[in-house]
């Protein structure tokens, strides 16, 4: 799950992470408001939206005066932004962080993530701050420091001094603060569940202090039952609502451009399925996992979310039933086509668990475009034909 | 022959008396899994599904000599299990549970590996021995005895697999299991090297997914040490960048962890590579018919 910028400063406030002062709004009259509250000169209108590569899209602007701050904000609330992480159809912005401006000598970056290689959390700094850290990585990776950090032993001073060196920075002052918000960053971390925590630009003050002029973070959806706060400031209007409804019935769903919708069982599987269709010259509309208990009602839900995009022209049901019975499967089927009204061919393939049981319940239900696959290629083909036109 | 479990081994169940533990308990005993026991604290000196009940770990291993507990407790409660198993004594822990914390995971693996107890999971189906041992929630009828090992990160990939593999006439030594979550137990790299030992495995079946660099480490190790033929399938092909397909290790970040760079690295180290899932079963027999 991940968290607007306003919000991670507020955790970075907690943790003692120095950042600007700011205030969140989600009118023009509030953010001029707060600009008068922050009392200026100079103040930052930043659009709130869950993706980075906001400055580059028009969505973080500095203001000079007031006026202004109101005509900043009236141009970027309500804006559909575009960058290079929204993709082309961009995000509403609905919030807007006002911000002091702050005294920027020079620009960092630092990050906390999961290293799937070492399988222990990793501390991330360069010297590139305000750059797009992947471009760093591939362009000039000898200007990223990078320093693993074991929980068993927790954050120590060795790691701290590894990072401030490998910074190239000199003066005792600033070394001592860099190693300091570094251990604050880590246990913030730990402290969360966080999956990945990423301070870009991290700037240095003319007083040689550190500051995170923006936060972004990500946290364990898995670990989020016991960090209650954290899962409050979850902003689902974020988020496509789609996969929200499709999550409320334990279906696991990601929109696509294709035609054909795929109901499957297996994360694995539901992929394996998708690239079928494509090898056999079809497009995916969706993955849509149901599932290990998935049965008529959730069936009948993935219909229902499946049907709303117009685009879809076929639909193919993939099950191979393990934990899944496919007899439950086949009667989630009949029930769905009772409630929804199902206007596209339905490709059925259903194997392991109880299918000679669910072929004969298919079978008796006499349901009109219901066409069976035998096996997945041949249930992949005819969802591809079927698609067509064929 | 096969690999890490067999007809003897010895098998608890951590999380024995609850609804996914007893059924899928039941369903390995019906198996001929060797279940001598389970674990559910509060609950010691009870029987149950014709086994004995123990409070602790310790306690199981000591009255049952178990060497391999499978894991059904809540997800919150895995860290805590895995950990449990490793100082008592487990050789092998097989993790099913979806959805712990990967934090929590971290540190039991890393307690895991200094007492020398291997994993298997989280999130994930589970070993099976065909015609043996059955430790996990697959369905058991699908895997004939045969010459094929499997691993696997996916579940019902497994199904597919096996079930291809049997329908053209061969069979299974060991399916594996392995899990999707971004820290897991085995895998690839410790698991081909044990069907490269095992003499009754003649070709393997590895089906991985986008995310994280698992395959392409394998990849390295297969050109390095496995002689036998490998056919492998990388599902996500048509994933989108920077979206979570399912499994929470199955994301492409950036440009690292796509299915295109990890089906090119198997490639140059000499594997069939299927672009379909449903082309293994063929990919086996055209394997099977070079040997």
């Amino acid at each position: 799950m991940n968290i607007h910028e306003y919000q991670a400063k507020q955790i970075f406030q907690k943790y003692g992470v120095p950042t600007p002062k700011g205030i969140m709004v989600e009118s023009v009259k509030d953010a001029v408001k707060a600009a008068q509250e922050l009392g200026g000169p100079i103040w930052v209108v930043k659009a709130q939206i869950h993706a980075g590569g906001r400055g580059l899209g028009g969505g973080v602007k500095l203001a000079k005066s007031l006026e202004e701050v109101e005509e900043l904000a009236n141009e970027i609330l309500g804006m559909t932004l575009v960058t290079h992480q929204t993709g082309p159809e961009g995000k509403l912005v609905q919030k807007l962080y006002i911000e002091d401006g702050a005294d920027i000598q020079s620009e960092y970056y630092l990050s906390v993530v999961l290293d799937r290689k070492l399988e222990m959390p990793l501390i991330m700094a360069s010297t590139e701050g305000g750059m797009n850290i992947e471009d760093v990585a591939e362009n000039t990776p000898e200007k990223i420091v990078t320093v693993p950090v074991d929980p068993a032993i927790g954050f120590q001073g060795f790691h701290g001094r590894e990072l401030a060196f490998g910074l190239g920075l000199t003066d005792k002052v600033e070394q001592g603060n860099m190693i300091k918000l570094a251990a604050k960053l880590f246990k913030l971390y730990m402290d969360n569940d966080a999956e990945m925590i990423e301070i870009n630009p991290l700037i240095k003050t003319g007083k040689g202090e550190f500051m995170a002029l923006d936060g972004k973070m990500g946290f364990d959806n898995s670990a989020l039952g016991r960090h209650p706060e954290i899962a409050a400031m979850r902003d689902l209007t974020e988020e496509d609502p789609d996969e929200v409804e499709a999550a409320k019935y334990g279906l696991s769903y990601v929109a696509l451009d294709g035609e054909i919708g795929c109901m499957v069982n297996g994360a694995g599987l539901a992929m394996g399925t998708m690239d079928t269709i494509n090898h056999m010259g079809g497009t995916p509309a969706n993955f849509l996992d149901v599932g290990g208990s998935a049965n008529a009602e959730t069936v009948a839900k993935g219909f229902e979310i499946i049907l709303k995009n117009p685009k879809v022209k076929a639909i193919f049901v993939n099950i191979f039933g393990g934990i899944v019975r496919c007899d439950r499967i086949a009667n989630g089927i009949i029930e769905a086509t009772k409630i929804t009204d199902v206007n596209v061919p339905v490709i059925v393939r259903l194997d392991g668990t109880n299918a000679p049981e669910a072929a004969e319940i298919l079978k008796n239900a006499n349901i009109a475009n219901l066409i069976v696959g035998d096996d997945l290629g041949d249930g992949a083909a005819k969802a591809v034909a079927a698609a067509k036109g064929e | 022959m096969s690999i890490l479990v067999n007809k003897d081994t010895k098998v608890i169940v951590q999380g024995f008396t609850g609804k996914e533990g007893s059924f899928h308990a039941e369903q390995c005993l019906d198996y001929g899994t060797k279940i001598v026991g389970g674990v559910t604290p509060n609950k010691g000196g009870q029987t149950h599904l014709g086994q004995p009940v123990f409070n602790t770990v310790k306690e199981a291993v000591a009255t049952t000599g178990a060497t391999v507990s499978m894991i059904f407790v809540p997800p919150a409660f895995v860290g805590d299990a895995v950990m449990e198993a490793a100082e008592a004594g487990i050789e092998l822990a097989v993790i099913i549970t979806e959805g712990a914390p990967v934090k929590d995971m971290q540190a039991a693996k890393a307690h895991a590996t200094k007492h020398g107890m291997m994993t298997i999971g989280p999130n994930c189906p589970g070993i099976i021995t065909a015609e043996e041992c059955k430790i996990g929630i697959m369905p058991g009828m699908i895997f004939k005895k045969g010459n094929v090992g499997l691993i696997s990160k996916s579940g019902t990939l497994t199904y597919e697999g096996a079930n291809q593999v049997c329908n053209e006439g061969f069979g299974i030594t060991t399916a594996v299991g392995i899990g999707g979550d971004p820290i897991i137990g085995l895998s690839y790299k410790q698991i081909l090297p044990m069907f490269e030992a095992d003499p009754d495995t003649e070709c393997i079946v590895m089906i991985g997914e986008i995310g994280g660099d698992l395959e392409i480490q394998a990849a390295k190790l297969i050109k390095e040490q496995i002689t036998k033929p490998v056919v492998a399938f990388i599902a996500g092909q048509t994933a989108p960048k920077g979206k979570t397909m399912g499994h929470a290790g199955a994301i492409v970040s950036g440009s690292a962890g796509t299915a295109k760079e990890k089906m090119e690295a198997l490639e140059a180290a000499g594997v069939t590579v299927v672009v379909s899932p449903a082309e293994i079963g063929a990919a086996v027999t055209k394997a099977m018919a070079k040997k």
